[in-house]
Formats: structure tokens, C-alpha cells, sequence
């Protein structure tokens, strides 16, 4: 039976809800407000707000001394690329695990996870060098492929658990319909899962383009997203907060802005399945 | 073949000579995002009006970031960096690993001789010059002069660290928030170990004796942390353990610190227009203990040439111009003489516009006070007057950067830390092979 819901429990709920997620935004919007400060005002303690200066000199002197537009489609290139060729490789190897498992599916699974629990740092020199070996050190198409081995095992594990929740009996009727693998992958299963390889795709791509360690340590000008961007900005002596807040804020705006337009199907696609 | 063929495949040919001739060497640059880095970034255009065949790529990074990409790099040999900001701990390690070119043969309007010698003397290694340096700095005391005046005090211009603390007392006044010295206490080698390093030189301590052996056990380094950790909960900031260079540059722009003792190029942001007290600033040398050595440090960011690079010719083109002495006189030109890189070069100092310039003679005292080869009152192993120039130095120094912080927050006794200190910094000695 369905639990009453009273107007005031409702409010409680709503308010509770707006107080989280205000407290998990906080650092981004003080990031964004200061930004707009001055440096001086940047670091005033106790901390301004409606007596700070406000100036958008930052913008201005981050946008001159560097070249955004050139990170900016790194970035887009490096994540919507990498995020594309997992799902290429992630979809066959989801669907085979989902629908015909062997023995070992699990272990591989829990093999898959368990790569990512080891420290990146651990292979950065072999990486590296292998890198610079293939010739693919400071280019896009090496970064997609480094990003792309990364997010894998989580593309193939989210994939993994929206093909679980899809009747085997559909793929079943559409064999029995005369339907070859491809078109079963194509034209029954991929529809049906949507909202799950959307949300994959939203979440890789966030991953992706968040990413700080090997974009960083495997690029020096060509290929370089706007995580080096940021890294430019940080200063160990001298306070430069507002100017990194500004160059911080001009990263993280293109995703904020996928999320915020995409947050629907996002929710429903990490959310598929959860309630039977 | 017709005589309009064999003419077209001429002119083919010599316009693909030309283009030969005219191609641009393109030299990448890793450098460090300071204010003297970024503004040689803005008057690029001389460069390339007087080298337009070489084109300039940058690549900045934070200081830790930058120099673990350029180890992995220079240490493969990737070859990715033709020029590179390095500092006065990197370039006896990596000069005697062969892992820098020489840059003894640039031109002669270099100057080589001009050049600091406390400076040019870090940078040379086996009798070569291995990096150019494009800023010096060293540390001192910063003090507000209107404190002192109220405390009924003159701070002397080379004080002893018993001057510091009479200061820090009668400055330190908990009702106004403001702390009597701010000083680092960040852990990490190049945070408070860097402070802490250079104080107990002053101290008469030492990292290790002529044989290696951690001297951490000795009376020197316990006067040494008992005075900072003393100082430090008097007359300090609350919190202090998670104090850097920025976090103290802030309390003293806004007024919360009567003294800071940190490196001089902080004497520019403490008396520029962000900050509160600018008109309110006083230097001096670094303190002493009457051993005859003081307890400021001595750091240069400099220009380097990996071996691996393959175009070392126009990397030293670009090094002659940005350390040379008329790129002094460019900036002087274009944004005024205290924005000059300080530090680095004797005809500098000897000029008369420059010498208006209120931190200039504070500076070049400090560093001429500091002796990398000689850093503390007895004798040592290694180079380094903040830092000890070995590889090891840097897991150490953290380490032990880690355990007096934490004695600074109260998590335990300068007794026991010390005791830690000597643990860590013998087995990994040991494990290192330099105690037999």
C-alpha cells in the first residue's frame, strides 16, 4: 500500500532535497562566484559576497594568455571519441556476457573492475614509453585510446547490467523471426536499451573529459584538453585563485551545461532497473 | 622533356629549397606559471622579430606537475622538451646524470661572468654551466613597520632569531587577529623543509655528517624544531600546520601577520595593490644565531636543455635571449624595473634605476648570504642549503616535512618527532646504499 503523502512531509522532502544538493553544488558555485572577483577579494577573510568586486578582467586575461578554443576541442575530440570506440567494443562483449554467459563471465567481470583498482601512477613510465614508441605520444587519437582502455571495464559493466534487465524471450522471438545477429544487436536490443547506453555515453563522456592524470602526463602542446588548461593557471607562488577559478569555470561550463540539458536521461538510465 | 617542363620543374625545385630554408624550428618550452614566466610569455614578439625562424611552444604546468612530467620525460629520454624551467635542486642531479646539455659555448654577449656567483656556483656542475638563470630568490624577513612602531621596537637589519621572537610577542595580538609570524608549516620538501632547512642551519644542524649519517639525534636540529614549534604555537596563526607560501601571503596582505619569513620574490605581492599593508612593509636578513650563518634559503628557476633534444641550437637561442641582460632591460622598458627577474645577474644590482626598487638591496644581500656548498656551520656532504642534492632528497624531505607538521598540530612531541625523523631518514639511507 502506498504511503500517504501529506503536504508538509512533501515540503520537508523538497526542502531536504534542495539543502543536498545545494551543499554538493557549493564548491562550484563559489567557484564561479569567484571567478568574477578580484584576486583581492578572492581571498578576503572573513569571505566576500555582496561587498566583493566584482570584474570580468579574468575571463579576459585567461582568454588572452592562452589559446581555449585549441583545449577546448581536444577535450570534445579526446572524450566524445574515446566514450564512441568503447561503446564499439563494450556493446558485442555486454551482449554476449548478458544473454550468453559462459563459466567464467563473472570472474572476467570482476577481472574487468578489478583493473581499475590499481593506481594509475603504477604504469605510468611502461604507458609512457609505449607511447612515445607507437608515435602517439601528444596526439588526439593516442588520448582516445588510453581513455577509451580506461572507462571500458565501466562501459562493459553498466551495459552489462541494462542488457540483464532486457527478456531474453524478445531476442528469442526476433531469432525465431528470422533475424541474424546483427540485426538482433541493431534493431532489438540497441532500441531497447536506450536510455541505459545513453546514460553510459553521458557518464563516459563526463569521465572522460574530467580526466587529469594521462592527459596530462601524455601530452605536452598538440594534444593537450582543458585539464592542462587548468593545470596552467595553478600557481605555487602567488595568488592567482580568481584567475584559476575563471579558467576552471570556462572547463567545467561545456559539461555542466550537457548535464543540466541531459539530467532526465542521465537519472533515467543510471536509475533503469533499480525498482522491480 | 620540353624546355616549359624542365623550367617548371626548376622552379618546383628551388621554391622547395626556399621552403627549406624559411621552415621555422618549432622548440617547446615547459615552464612553471609565475608571474616573471608569464610575463616573458607577453613580450614574445621581440623574440620573434629578432628570430623569426623559430617558433615557441608552451607548455606550463603546476611546479610538482611540471616536474614530474619532465623527470619521466627527460628520464626516458622522450625528447618531448627542448627547453626546460628547472630549479637549483634538479640541476646537480640531472647535470651529473648527463641528462642536461652544457650551455658553456652561448654567445658571448651572454655575459657568463656577470651572473651571480652564488647562483651561477648552483647551477654549474664539473665546471659547466648547465641552466641559465632566469630568476633568483632567497629569503628574508617581512615585517610590518607600523607594528614595530607601536610595539615600541626597531627591527635591526640583520636580526637574530632572539629579535624575532621579542618581535612576535610584542606583535601578536589575538583580539585583532593578528599573529605575531606566519611561518610554513605545510608538509612537503619544498614547503616547510625548506624553511625548517634553512633554519637550522642558523642553527649550527646539518641533514647529514661527512659520512652520511642522519643528524637528527643532535642537539642542533632539537634547538632548532623546540624554537620553530615554540614560536609557531605563541605567536602563530591558528592551523599553521596547513600554512604554504600562499596561505601566508594572504594573512599578511590582509593585515593577520606581523611577520613572515619566506622567499623574496613574495616582496612584490606584499607591497603590490592587492595587498592591505603595502605601504606598511619593512625587510631584513633572514635570522641568525651569531654562527655566522643565516637561516634564508637560495633558489633559482632556470632555463635547461635536455640532452635528448634534437634542436639544442635554437633552444639556446631562446635561452640567450630570455636570460640575457638586455631582456632585463626589455622589461624594465615595458613594465618597470621591479618587475625585472630579480636575482640572477651582478650588473643588475650595480644599476642605479634599480636600486629605487625598495626589496632590491634585501635581496641581493640575502643571496650573497647563502652558500650552497657551504650551507651550515659544520661540514657536509652535499649541496643544497634548503634542500640536500641528492635523488633521495625529495621522498625524505616530505617524509620528514610530514612529521614535524604533525608535531606542529599537536599530534606529537618535538622529542618524538625528531626520534621518527632519524628512523626514517636512516633506514632509507641505508636502503639507499650511502650508510655502509
Amino acid at each position: 500500500m502506498a504511503r500517504a503523502t501529506t503536504p508538509r512531509r512533501k515540503a520537508l522532502t523538497t526542502l531536504a532535497a534542495w539543502s543536498v544538493a545545494l551543499i554538493i553544488f557549493f564548491p562550484v558555485l563559489w567557484m564561479i562566484l569567484t571567478s568574477f572577483k578580484t584576486e583581492a577579494s578572492a581571498v578576503a577573510s572573513p569571505p566576500e559576497f555582496l561587498g566583493a568586486s566584482w570584474t570580468l578582467e579574468n575571463y579576459a586575461e585567461v582568454w588572452s594568455r592562452s589559446d581555449y578554443p585549441r583545449f577546448f576541442w581536444n577535450s570534445v575530440v579526446i572524450s566524445v571519441g574515446s566514450t564512441l570506440l568503447g561503446l564499439v567494443i563494450a556493446i558485442p562483449a555486454a551482449w554476449s556476457m548478458a544473454f550468453v554467459p559462459g563459466k567464467k563471465t563473472k570472474d572476467l567481470l570482476m577481472w574487468m573492475l578489478s583493473t581499475k583498482m590499481m593506481p594509475a601512477v603504477a604504469v605510468m613510465i611502461p604507458i609512457y614509453l609505449l607511447f612515445q614508441w607507437l608515435g602517439i605520444y601528444d596526439s588526439k587519437i593516442g588520448l582516445v585510446i588510453a581513455l577509451m582502455l580506461m572507462n571500458l571495464p565501466i562501459i562493459v559493466w553498466m551495459l552489462y547490467t541494462y542488457f540483464k534487465e532486457i527478456p531474453g524471450e524478445i531476442l528469442e522471438a526476433a531469432r525465431m523471426d528470422g533475424a541474424g545477429l546483427w540485426n538482433e544487436v541493431v534493431y532489438v536490443l540497441a532500441p531497447m536499451a536506450v536510455p541505459g547506453i545513453a546514460s553510459t555515453v553521458l557518464l563516459n563522456v563526463i569521465l572522460a573529459w574530467n580526466e587529469a592524470f594521462w592527459t596530462i602526463t601524455l601530452t605536452t602542446t598538440k594534444a593537450a584538453p582543458l585539464s592542462a588548461f587548468i593545470a596552467s593557471f595553478s600557481a605555487p607562488q602567488g595568488l592567482f585563485y580568481a584567475k584559476l577559478s575563471a579558467a576552471s569555470t570556462m572547463a567545467i561550463a561545456p559539461i555542466l551545461i550537457l548535464g543540466w540539458f541531459s539530467q532526465k536521461q542521465l537519472v533515467r538510465g543510471l536509475t533503469f532497473g533499480a525498482v522491480k | 622533356m620540353n624546355m616549359t617542363l624542365r623550367a617548371l620543374l626548376g622552379a618546383t625545385a628551388l621554391l622547395a629549397l626556399t621552403g627549406v630554408a624559411m621552415a621555422e624550428t618549432e622548440i617547446t618550452v615547459a615552464t612553471v606559471n609565475n608571474g616573471d614566466m608569464v610575463r616573458m610569455q607577453g613580450l614574445m614578439d621581440d623574440f620573434y622579430a629578432k628570430h623569426p625562424d623559430i617558433k615557441v611552444n608552451w607548455v606550463t604546468l603546476e611546479e610538482n606537475v611540471l616536474r614530474q612530467n619532465v623527470t619521466t620525460d627527460i628520464a626516458t629520454g622522450g625528447g618531448q622538451y627542448d627547453v626546460l624551467t628547472i630549479g637549483t635542486y634538479e640541476v646537480p642531479i640531472w647535470g651529473k646524470q648527463g641528462w642536461l646539455a652544457s650551455l658553456d659555448d652561448l654567445p658571448a654577449d651572454y655575459d657568463v661572468n656577470d651572473l651571480l656567483p652564488a647562483i651561477r656556483g648552483g647551477l654549474t656542475v664539473d665546471g659547466k654551466l648547465m641552466a641559465s638563470p632566469f630568476y633568483g630568490e632567497s629569503s628574508m624577513v617581512m615585517y610590518r613597520k607600523d607594528l614595530m612602531e607601536a610595539a615600541g621596537l626597531t627591527m635591526p637589519d640583520a636580526p637574530t632569531w632572539a629579535d624575532i621572537e621579542k618581535a612576535a610577542a610584542a606583535m601578536t595580538n589575538r583580539d585583532a587577529e593578528i599573529n605575531g609570524i606566519c611561518l610554513r608549516g605545510k608538509a612537503g620538501w619544498g614547503e616547510n623543509m625548506a624553511f625548517l632547512t634553512a633554519m637550522s642551519n642558523s642553527f649550527g644542524a646539518r641533514w647529514f655528517d661527512e659520512t652520511w649519517k642522519p643528524q637528527f639525534d643532535q642537539p642542533e636540529w632539537k634547538a632548532t624544531l623546540d624554537f620553530y614549534l615554540n614560536l609557531m604555537t605563541q605567536y602563530g596563526p591558528a592551523g599553521a600546520s596547513n600554512n604554504g607560501f600562499n596561505e601566508n601571503l594572504t594573512l599578511f596582505q590582509q593585515g593577520k601577520c606581523g611577520m613572515w619569513i619566506d622567499a623574496t620574490v613574495a616582496a612584490s605581492f606584499v607591497t603590490g595593490k592587492d595587498s592591505t599593508v603595502a605601504d606598511k612593509v619593512g625587510f631584513a636578513l633572514a635570522p641568525d644565531n651569531g654562527l655566522g650563518k643565516r637561516g634564508n634559503w637560495l633558489w633559482a628557476w632556470s632555463l635547461a636543455i635536455p640532452a635528448s633534444s634534437t634542436k639544442q641550437d635554437a633552444a639556446k637561442t631562446f635561452i640567450n635571449w630570455a636570460t640575457n641582460k638586455d631582456y632585463l632591460a626589455l622589461v624594465a622598458s615595458k613594465e618597470g624595473w621591479a618587475n625585472v627577474p630579480p636575482g640572477t645577474r651582478t650588473s643588475l644590482y650595480s644599476n642605479e634605476e634599480y636600486a629605487k626598487v625598495p626589496f632590491a638591496k634585501m635581496t641581493i644581500d640575502s643571496i650573497n648570504a647563502a652558500d650552497p656548498n657551504a650551507p651550515t656551520v659544520k661540514p657536509v656532504p652535499y649541496v643544497g642549503v634548503q634542500f640536500v642534492a641528492i635523488p633521495e632528497f625529495q621522498g625524505l624531505g616530505t617524509s620528514v616535512g610530514e612529521i614535524f607538521s604533525a608535531a606542529l598540530a599537536g599530534q606529537q612531541t618535538s622529542d618524538e618527532a625528531l626520534a621518527a625523523a632519524q628512523t626514517v631518514v636512516t633506514d632509507e639511507m641505508t636502503a639507499a646504499g650511502y650508510i655502509k
